[in-house]
């Protein structure tokens, strides 16, 4: 096995590891970074991000007003000091890209533009195009080249995270063009490894989203955070769950259902006009359309298609000219993949799954609870996102929370030294053994169909609305699932590129974060944000015994023990989450009662 | 090439076509090879869903990359009926009643079935600079760089490359001798150079001017005709001729030496 030594070696080589990889190296040019990612860096998911990122910057906008929105938009599951720390370093992190070259869309004076996005309550997202995680990646990737001391690991799969005396200290990874094993002995590792939204079936999320990350930290003992919150965009390809930014609302389109009927309006969203308007209709936050789309859908009022019932986003209003200018890729998607032209008719779109709002645990520092472990990104719960990401933060917190994992790492490795190499080689030798059995395991099940299963499952058992009988009948399934996955039979038997092999140990991976998933979410019986329960008693809000944190720890062979800790809350206790109407007369109500105060 | 339909029925109607595989697997004596896959097929599958069907169902040995789905990332790109196509963004209803054939991208070598080693692309990306060199660094608490929408217009087409390599595999200059940087490079490296913020263009053009620059094309155009996102490429390369021949011009005049 060769042996590599590194400073910080950062897993994944997305927005967020590769944001982390130039924080460590302007941090300190004499630190050396692995950056170790399965697929060429500009490959990663972040490239799929559509709609923006989110920065203040105008007049009328301020950093309590995306505080509050993010709080608000999250159910009050926030982290507040995270929130403060983050909404301050969004628009240095989005000048920062500016500076390197990312193509903002402008205004006509040269000033960066900015858009409208779902829960906010003033244009604060930035954008190029509906391509903006793809200049941004190709921005952050494109910069990271002039850095000497990011060597790269494309296309290596890691297996492992080596731990020893309780302290990070590396992983091992498989070079795929070869199969040979790596073990990179690092001072302190990053994990920026990206969601895992493809442990359910339809989802926006590229084939690599398989949680690997979360289910390495997982594995070896670090907790995953609210796991159960799973964010459904409510605007998707029927079928390949293909997503159609938020940006198109944000845009000015509108969502009608069979009859041609704004039906936001009877989800308390409403009143449909003026239109557009912030933190109303369309320009409500993803958990309640993706749930007022399954009202719908429950009371017959959606379209009936061959991948599943559909409602139409209609952007006929913006016209051929704006569609062109703003969300090119929109109507490339919608032409090529559905035969639709935006600008004549409507398109069809559901609910899919794309986000996973929990993921390990970190704190402001974007330290984990493991010393010389830190994480940013999908993968990361750093608490800004609560129990519902708000369109546009995501993007802004791989660069934001990725700077911060590369100083926090940086710091962590100049103080500390490389620990013992006998230990770890040892460790990494079992680990390779592992995955090398599976690679040889006889058996009878394939690999695809274990993962059709699973997605089956998390599908059934933790959607939009939730029940404990389904839910339960998810963590049956998911348990036998991974008995399942430890006889699968590959037809594949080499070393170099075998990706059924590496698939196989990417769905070990999906098997343990979605039984995370499923038990966190049976033990929260509160419905909140994006996980929202049916059964009786546990259909509201419950701040008495769920204004907590969800903790679910690896028990290897059982199911994770559950546990919880608590939400940091600062300067705003929990309120009602409201829109529309309802949302401004709150909001209304809110300020009366601070000028009585400060009167 | 196909003409493309796009028309997507409402009602799945399954029917199947025959896609032949060009199979390699380094140190097995009996490949290449062609093998031949039924696929059974609706309107709105595309060439990747196909071989996902082949991998999941048939054989988990076939090797290809992929990840978006949705053309963007850049991973799928093979020869598909001899043209260079992205798996994702063709589809197999086009193709019907087939056979379809498909191989790894040309002009690479082949490291198993339609994965190709792109390490040359990969290796010389840090050759162009590929980033900003603004004259005067701004420092971030000073905002962002003015560029109005039209200085945007004059890169922006260039920056919409997603490094599927498409390009090279119909570059035939390329083919023949890889030391040419080549289409996508060149558009990247003209999309660094257009733009109103950076100064780096000087020493961007000596790599421009040098014989792996834009010298070796020799204009077939069919760069910009498979790239999937209508980066134009060959435009880029002309364009750069253009201001390589007039730099060429200025060092001849008398004092310029």
């Amino acid at each position: 096995m060769d042996i590599i030594q590194c400073d910080v070696a950062i897993v994944g080589g997305g927005g967020a590891g590769l944001r982390a990889a130039i924080a460590v190296a302007e941090s300190d040019p004499t630190l050396s970074v692995a950056l170790i990612s399965k697929v060429y860096p500009m490959r990663s998911h972040t490239v799929a991000a559509e709609g923006g990122s989110a920065g203040v910057v105008r007049p009328d906008d301020s950093l309590a007003h995306h505080f509050d929105d993010t709080v608000s938009g999250g159910d009050w599951l926030c982290d507040q000091d995270a929130v403060e720390y983050f909404v301050a370093h969004c628009t240095e992190e989005m000048v920062q890209l500016e500076h390197w070259g990312c193509p903002w869309s402008r205004k006509p004076d040269g000033h960066v533009n900015v858009r409208a996005f779902g829960g906010m309550k003033i244009e604060r997202t930035w954008f190029a195009a509906d391509l903006t995680g793809f200049h941004m990646l190709h921005t952050l990737f494109q910069t990271s080249l002039k850095y000497p001391g990011i060597r790269r690991f494309d296309e290596h799969f890691c297996c492992h995270l080596l731990v020893e005396g309780g302290r990070a200290q590396g992983v091992v990874a498989i070079e795929i063009g070869t199969g040979r094993f790596r073990l990179i002995h690092a001072r302190a590792v990053i994990i920026a490894t990206g969601g895992a939204g493809r442990v359910f079936r339809q989802n926006t999320n590229g084939g690599i989203v398989t949680g690997d990350g979360m289910a390495l930290a997982y594995r070896r003992g670090v907790p995953l955070r609210d796991m159960e919150f799973v964010q459904y965009h409510p605007t998707c390809m029927p079928g390949t769950g293909l997503l159609f930014t938020e940006g198109c609302r944000g845009e000015g389109g509108v969502m009608v259902n069979k009859d041609g009927y704004r039906y936001l309006q009877d989800y308390g969203l409403g009143p449909p006009d003026p239109w557009p308007r912030k933190k109303a209709m369309e320009l409500g936050p993803r958990d309640r359309l993706s749930q007022a789309f399954w009202h719908e859908s429950r009371h017959g009022r959606t379209i009936d298609g061959p991948h599943g019932d559909y409602v139409h986003l209609d952007l006929r209003r913006l016209g051929a000219a704006k569609l062109a200018e703003r969300l090119p890729q929109i109507c490339e998607l919608a032409r090529e993949f559905m035969g639709i032209d935006p600008a004549h008719s409507p398109i069809p779109v559901r609910p899919a799954v794309h986000y996973t709002m929990g993921g390990i645990p970190t704190n402001v520092q974007a330290a984990t609870p493991m010393p010389g472990l830190f994480a940013a990104g999908e993968c990361a719960s750093s608490g800004i996102h609560g129990a519902n990401r708000l369109g546009s933060n995501s993007l802004a917190e791989l660069c934001v929370f990725g700077k911060v994992a590369g100083e926090s790492a940086a710091r962590f490795a100049a103080g500390t030294g490389h620990g013992s190499p006998a230990a770890l080689r040892w460790q990494a030798q079992d680990a390779c053994e592992r995955a090398l059995a599976v690679r040889t395991s006889v058996g009878t099940e394939r690999v695809g169909a274990v993962r059709d299963a699973m997605a089956r499952s998390m599908e059934q058992g933790c959607g939009i609305y939730r029940t404990m009988h389904e839910m339960q009948q998810a963590a049956h399934e998911i348990a036998q699932l991974r008995e399942r996955v430890k006889h699968v039979a590959l037809d594949d038997t080499a070393e170099g590129w075998n990706t059924e092999w590496l698939g196989a140990i990417e769905l070990s991976f999906q098997l343990d974060v979605a039984q995370a998933m499923v038990h966190s979410a049976l033990a929260r019986e509160e419905s909140r944000g994006a996980h929202q329960r049916l059964d009786p008693g546990f259909r509201e809000r419950d701040d008495r015994r769920f204004l907590k944190h969800t903790l679910a720890t690896y028990a290897a062979g059982s199911e994770p023990a559950i546990g919880y800790s608590d939400v940091v809350i600062t300067s705003s206790p929990p309120g009602t989450r409201a829109y529309g109407a309802a949302g401004e007369a709150a909001e209304h109500a809110r300020k009366e009662q601070q000028g009585v105060l400060h009167a | 090439m196909h003409a493309r339909s796009n028309k997507v029925s409402s009602t799945p109607e399954t029917r199947t076509i025959a896609v032949e595989v060009l199979r390699y697997q380094p140190g097995d004596a009996t490949t290449p090879y062609v093998e031949r896959f039924d696929v059974p097929f609706t309107d709105d599958m595309s060439v990747l869903q196909g071989l996902q069907h082949i991998k999941d169902r048939l054989d988990g040995s076939l090797t290809f990359r992929w990840s978006c789905r949705m053309a963007i990332c850049g991973s799928c790109g093979m020869m598909i009926d001899g043209v260079p196509r992205l798996a994702c963004h063709t589809f197999l209803r086009d193709f019907w009643p087939g056979p379809l054939r498909v191989e790894a991208l040309a002009h690479f070598p082949i490291e198993r079935d339609l994965v190709v080693d792109a390490s040359d692309f990969i290796d010389k990306l840090p050759r162009i600079k590929p980033w900003l060199e603004p004259g005067v660094p701004l420092r971030v608490r000073a905002g962002e760089h003015l560029q109005t929408p039209a200085q945007l217009a004059r890169y922006e087409s260039f920056s919409h490359c997603i490094n599927c390599l498409l390009c090279y595999a119909a570059c035939p200059q390329y083919g023949l001798d890889n030391s040419f940087l080549g289409p996508g490079l060149t558009a990247l490296l003209h999309r660094y150079n257009s733009d109103s913020r950076d100064a780096a263009r000087a020493e961007r053009m000596e790599l421009v001017d040098s014989e792996e620059g834009v010298w070796g094309c020799t204009a077939v155009g069919y760069c910009s005709e498979v790239c999937p996102k209508h980066v134009d490429p060959a435009n880029a390369v002309n364009q750069n001729k253009t201001a390589s021949a007039l730099s060429w011009l200025v060092r001849l005049l008398p004092g310029r030496a």
